[in-house]
């Protein structure tokens, strides 16, 4: 009885993921779509590995070891891409996709990025931007590259 | 001073020295491939300096932002392995239906190949697919009528074998017309389905 509850719930917890997996959860900002060598996601105390499908959330700090590089495709289309020895800082990302109204604010705190502005820096100049740990890069809707050596 | 003394200075002031001369940063514009007007404006504290050249380049240093002139071998040299790890850009598409039915129009078909030609490059793709309407009609047929057109365009990949999970269906209605018009107009234009392949 105790199994066939257990078996029965697991059968539910799968349709769950099933459902949630279907619907990107609105928490996403964004997704890993490139990842070679090392790649970490730091979550809220946590370090997970960062897999290619792998959603972002605000506030992910992703990092890439001497090996590694990350792709990640933003929920506004814009494209971020990182080389070794990277750490990158989602920091704020809102984003209104009828509108295309919203703010991106990332960090690179080292390492090197390359970026591919999107929808919200294409509608509103002043909304996208990049800092580094002494600079801040107003993006007008761009592609640029920008490293940080320590 | 004794030995110690001045090995603790030696390693001090160096530490200092480095602390000083902090991160150096550096910034380069690249060229649109779109074509568009493009820049960057690279601001610390109250100086700032514009990006708006192909290759316009910035250093940043403590105290200091100083504009430089880069180039494509530079670029590559520097920046190659960010580069490689670049997503597939976002591609959008739109497929034109018959009024009042969930039926695309012909040239519409041959969209849909090329829409799978995209998805099946990337090893994980989002698939958005936003259904429209015209204006004619009530608000309620044409949610209805909106979910469908998308739901139709749902079941042309999942029949070519695209994972169904992968898929995003959304009905608009008559909210976000591509052609504004009055209420109650047939518009071809707006009769239409977005796909948006990330």
């Amino acid at each position: 009885m105790t199994s066939l509850w257990l078996r029965r719930g697991r059968g539910l917890l799968v349709v769950l993921f099933a459902l949630c997996a279907a619907v990107p959860a609105l928490a996403d900002v964004g997704q890993i779509k490139v990842a070679t060598g090392q790649v970490l996601v730091d979550r809220k105390g946590q370090t997970l590995p960062g897999r290619v499908g792998m959603p972002l959330e605000t506030d992910d700090v992703v990092r890439t070891g001497t090996d590694g590089s990350v792709g990640i495709t933003m929920r506004d289309n814009s494209l971020l891409s990182a080389g070794p020895n990277s750490i990158l800082s989602l920091e704020r990302f809102e984003f209104d996709p009828t509108t295309n109204d919203g703010r991106f604010d990332a960090q690179l705190r080292r390492g090197t990025l390359a970026v591919v502005s999107g929808r919200i820096a294409k509608k509103t100049p002043q909304a996208m931007t990049v800092r580094t740990p002494s600079a801040t890069l107003g993006v007008r809707g761009t592609e640029f590259v920008v490293s940080v050596d320590e | 001073m004794n030995k110690a003394a001045r090995q603790a200075l030696i390693v001090t002031s160096t530490a200092l020295l480095v602390a000083c001369a902090g991160p150096k940063e550096t910034v380069v514009l690249l060229p649109s491939p779109s074509g568009q007007d493009t820049a960057l404006t690279v601001t610390q504290g109250s100086r700032q300096v514009l990006l708006a050249q192909p290759y316009a380049g910035a250093r940043v240093g403590r105290g200091a932002v100083e504009a430089y002139p880069s180039n494509a071998q530079e670029v590559q040299a520097r920046y190659g392995a960010a580069l490689a790890a670049q997503p597939l850009t976002p591609v959008q598409f739109t497929l034109f239906f018959v009024e009042n039915k969930d039926e695309f129009t012909d040239e519409s078909k041959r969209i849909v190949d090329g829409v799978f030609i995209e998805i099946a490059k990337r090893p994980v793709a989002d698939v958005f697919v936003i259904g429209h309407t015209d204006t004619v009609g009530s608000d309620a047929v044409n949610d209805a009528l909106s979910r469908q057109r998308a739901e139709v365009v749902r079941a042309a990949f999942v029949a070519r074998g695209l994972p169904i999970d992968k898929v995003v269906v959304i009905g608009r209605g008559k909210r976000e017309l591509a052609v504004p018009t009055g209420d109650g107009v047939s518009e071809p234009r707006n009769r239409r389905v977005e796909i948006l392949v990330r």
